[in-house]
């Protein structure tokens, strides 16, 4: 996992398989992160992640709580046909944002 | 009942064993013939299974969680079973966005996830005795 700040953008790249027992790591990475101050969207890089359970789409919600109460949001983009349909069936896809590109994520920052 | 081929892991409920538990599964399950589809499917619903009982059959007790599979014809049996607390109400966990432990950031879909990727989930579970969940795939055959 990398943690990149530019802006008020926190970039997180993911890598290898999101289950709880890694989900929990990005919990604490990113709440840190954020704490430090001056984000106002997170956006996650799922392009190397080649697989996901339900944590992933609790840690996703958690963080659009977190960033709920700053003002701020979230938004995804590197979503394999695999991950869509997980996030399709939790509904997590009508509150946080899901980009084609990183290019589209970050520049969708209002 | 005959199976063609059986096998059984017992490990520890700490979290890093979620990743081997599928893995373990996603190998022995591969002397079927699988599609990366199928295969994605069992190695998702063990994970759920297996977290399930790692965050709320044990919850902060330590314990182990038991995986079987077997094999009848083109069907894989896998159960998962841990010897904690067990479920009050077994129909409202499998309900969709429905979590016992919101502070954990559990999503509540891992009962619904499982029911998605497999033909079959049954759940028993009887509380201070323990949880036993089975789920039944049948694998299409190929050409």
């Amino acid at each position: 996992m990398k943690l990149e700040k530019t802006g008020g953008i926190l970039i997180v790249r993911l890598d290898g398989e999101l289950d709880h027992h890694y989900a929990t790591k990005i919990r604490e990475a990113v709440d840190g992160a954020v704490m430090v101050g001056d984000v106002r969207k997170i956006i996650f890089d799922f392009t190397g992640v080649g697989f996901m359970d339900s944590s992933g789409i609790g840690t996703l919600m958690g963080r659009y709580k977190l960033m709920q109460t700053l003002g701020g949001s979230v938004g995804v983009f590197g979503i394999s046909p695999r991950l869509d349909k997980l996030l399709s069936m939790s509904g997590i896809k009508k509150i946080i944002s899901i980009y084609n590109s990183e290019k589209e994520a970050v520049g969708g920052v209002s | 009942m005959q199976y063609s081929n059986e096998m059984k892991i017992i490990f520890p409920n700490k979290s890093s064993n979620e990743g081997f538990a599928r893995v373990a599964v996603a190998a022995f399950a591969a002397q079927l013939d699988l599609t990366v589809e199928e295969m994605s499917d069992i190695k998702t619903a063990v994970s759920e299974a297996v977290t399930n009982a790692i965050v709320h059959g044990y919850e902060n007790l330590k314990g182990y969680i038991t995986v079987e599979c077997k094999i009848l014809d083109n069907t894989i049996e896998i159960t998962v079973n841990d010897s904690g607390h067990g479920i009050a109400d077994v129909e409202k966990a499998r309900q969709p966005l429905y979590t016992s432990r919101p502070e954990l950031e559990r999503s509540g879909m891992g009962f619904t996830v499982m029911e998605t990727f497999m033909d079959e989930v049954s759940v028993t579970s009887a509380l201070g005795v323990g949880t036993t969940v089975t789920m039944k795939k049948r694998i299409s055959p190929k050409e």
